[in-house]
């Protein structure tokens, strides 16, 4: 059984005229130790369907439809204080800048030490030896000097990794990363990365990395899901992803990494952007972008072709399948 | 499309040409702000963020130079300091022939209509209460006073065709604009006055990856229809290998490799290069394998003596940490400044 799954998840912002669809039926799963990558551009949705496992959606915005079940009961529709018990405990999150994540007034040892007590029953001297002992599994060099220090003396590199260590803190099951190196250097952030991915692998953790960036979901993850405007619009293991994406909008992303193209050569570009929630096309979401647009996709919003552990919600990938 | 990894050999001459540059941002301000006591005497001790020090760079006509680094390297500073937008600490710049670091501004004039600027965020850089009209008017009416309305107005649409933003959006503002489009007004509003040179400061790092291709592809497109000379400053190396003819490599204030794109990324040379480069996620690898730097980026408010790199630098011996490298000319047309690659300890 799944560790964590999400059914037919829809989230919606009330809006002066009407309301905003953010997510429309996104559904997928996570495995006990399982790394998934969430790839799509800014306000494909991404961020919003991690807020929602949490239930931090902002108001007015709600889930107004699905289900989260996460070690057989619904987060969706718990209340603020069993949700409580789940989130910074169970499934902890880590942000892209870790300067708004960290208190600036507060010593990290006291955001350590803080999070220890509401979460488990340990006195001071127990949480603070814990904190320092997550601090080092995280490779910060002198824990016990460091744990007295405030965010503002740490570089940003070292400043993520105390946020690792505060979301290792109460041994979850699923952490959920959004964009957790976007605001680091290339070189720290590959470090973070590798760090982040061995404790993972190390303490079993499950992992969902949110991210814009497929060259680290193809290094981290196992499986990826590609999301546009608000939809799911394919599923599978991040290599065949990488390799042999099947949606066009998946391949439109990846040939247009500069690495797809041979030096000095124009990229490959998708032309158009996606549209704001409040404009969805009518049928596919993707169709004025798309290569392969075909009157149905105007029309229909298509569903999702399935081969084993790869699924895709195209009209045109749907067609090709019948004539083989 | 012209293949832009061409050797630099084949631009000709040197647009700018940028010598000893130096900029530092003092961090103490009054006079008795800066006095301390120091074993029962009276000092006066000055501080300052050394953004830049001593940077040599030419940058030849035609060409696209990229300059990379992370943040606080100061490329952002070097971007700003040839521009006129700050003023060096020490060092000369020189456009064309004739020195503009120290002209004053009336003299200055007729350089800022040759020279433009794209910067990173197009949220920010737009002024929000102008029409795209007017931000795209702005800068022709101010270096043309006698500019008249008709050709004006075929000057805005013909650049607002040129860069893929339809002109009958003109009376709009930027807010109603994607951060794309958006990219593409500031790319207009630089190239209104048909520069010859243009800066641009990470004008891609806040935008999508799909739209990212688009913008590159668009500066690419003006660069080849308007001969334009670029100087592109970004910390994303996936970019510069599509986009620069030379690439330069700044490393705390200070050129670590310079080199023409196709050399420095088939052979780095300099350890912070190779580090740099290995670090770049790729589609291709399973698992992250990059170079581990020691340590971390040092102040560059008390910058280390000798190379600035030496603390993280696997390579480093005796010589390293007493004296600067400069840079020296290897083969393949690179410039390194690393005593390690001079005496043939990195290969």
């Amino acid at each position: 059984m799944a560790l964590l799954e999400v059914k037919g998840l829809e989230v919606k912002f009330p809006m002066r005229h009407g309301e905003l669809t953010a997510l429309r039926d996104v559904s997928f799963s996570l495995d006990k130790g399982e790394r998934l990558g969430i790839v799509g551009e800014s306000g494909a949705g991404k961020s919003v369907a991690a807020f929602a496992i949490l239930n931090l959606i902002g108001r007015p915005g709600y889930i107004s439809n699905g289900e989260i079940i996460f070690e057989g009961s619904d987060l969706a529709k718990m209340n603020a204080r069993q949700i409580r018990s789940i989130r910074g405990n169970r499934i902890n999150m880590i942000f892209q800048d870790p300067m708004m994540t960290l208190n600036p007034v507060l010593t990290i040892g006291t955001q350590m030490i803080e999070c220890l007590q509401t979460h488990m029953n340990l006195n001071r001297e127990q949480a603070r030896e814990r904190s320092i002992e997550k601090l080092r599994q995280v490779q910060i060099p002198s824990p016990e000097d460091r744990i007295d220090q405030y965010p503002h003396e740490l570089s940003g590199g070292m400043r993520q990794r105390v946020v690792i260590a505060i979301a290792l803190l109460t041994d979850p099951s699923v952490i959920i990363a959004d964009e957790p190196t976007t605001a680091l250097d290339v070189t720290i952030q590959a470090e973070i990365m590798e760090l982040l991915l061995s404790l993972c692998e190390d303490n079993d953790v499950a992992l969902m990395l949110i991210t814009h960036d497929l060259g680290v979901v193809s290094q981290v993850t196992q499986r990826t899901i590609v999301m546009y405007a608000g939809r799911v619009v394919e599923e599978g293991p991040t290599r065949r992803i990488v390799e042999n994406a099947r949606h066009p909008y998946t391949h439109g992303l990846i040939d247009a990494l500069p690495e797809r193209t041979a030096p000095g050569m124009r990229l490959n570009q998708i032309p158009g952007v996606m549209p704001s929630l409040a404009a969805i096309p009518t049928g596919c979401s993707f169709n004025p972008r798309c290569e392969h647009v075909m009157d149905v996709c105007r029309s229909e919003q298509p569903g999702y072709v399935t081969d084993g552990e790869f699924r895709v919600a195209c009209h045109w990938v749907a067609g090709r399948e019948q004539q083989k | 499309m012209t293949d832009m990894s061409e050797p630099y050999s084949q631009a000709t001459g040197e647009l700018l040409k940028i010598r000893g540059l130096s900029k530092a941002f003092p961090l103490t301000k009054g006079f008795l702000e800066q006095l301390h006591f120091e074993g029962g005497r009276l000092v006066r001790r000055r501080e300052s963020v050394k953004a830049i020090n001593g940077v040599d760079l030419d940058v030849k006509r035609g060409e696209a130079l990229c300059v990379v680094g992370e943040s606080g390297c100061g490329k952002s500073t070097v971007a700003r300091v040839v521009m006129g937008l700050l003023e060096p600490t020490a060092g000369s710049i020189q456009y064309d022939g004739e020195r503009i670091d120290n002209l004053p501004p009336e003299r200055l004039l007729p350089y800022r209509r040759k020279m433009q600027m794209i910067f990173q965020n197009p949220y920010a850089s737009l002024n929000p209460r102008l029409t795209v009209k007017q931000t795209l008017e702005e800068p022709m009416r101010f270096h043309n006073p006698g500019i008249g309305n008709g050709e004006l107005k075929d000057k805005v649409r013909d650049v607002m065709d040129s860069v893929g933003v339809d002109p009958s959006w003109r009376d709009r503002f930027p807010h109603e604009f994607s951060g794309g489009q958006r990219q593409r007004i500031s790319i207009a509003r630089a190239l209104m006055v048909d520069p010859e040179f243009i800066v641009a400061d990470e004008p891609i790092s806040a935008l999508d990856v799909s739209i990212q291709a688009q913008v590159l592809n668009l500066m690419m497109d003006a660069m080849e229809q308007r001969a334009l000379t670029y100087m592109f400053i970004t910390h994303d190396l996936s970019v510069v290998e599509h986009f620069g003819t030379r690439v330069a490599v700044m490393y705390l204030g200070s050129l670590c490799e310079l080199a023409p794109t196709r050399t420095l990324f088939e052979t780095p040379r300099h350890p912070y290069t190779k580090a740099l480069i290995s670090a770049i996620p790729k589609l291709t690898q399973g698992r992250p394998g990059h170079i581990k730097l020691i340590g971390e980026v040092p102040t560059p408010i008390n910058l280390p003596a000798g190379c600035f790199f030496h603390n993280r630098c696997v390579y480093a011996d005796d010589r390293c940490k007493v004296e600067k490298p400069v840079l020296h000319t290897v083969d393949g047309g690179c410039r390194v400044a690393c005593h390690g690659v001079q005496e043939g300890r990195v290969d």
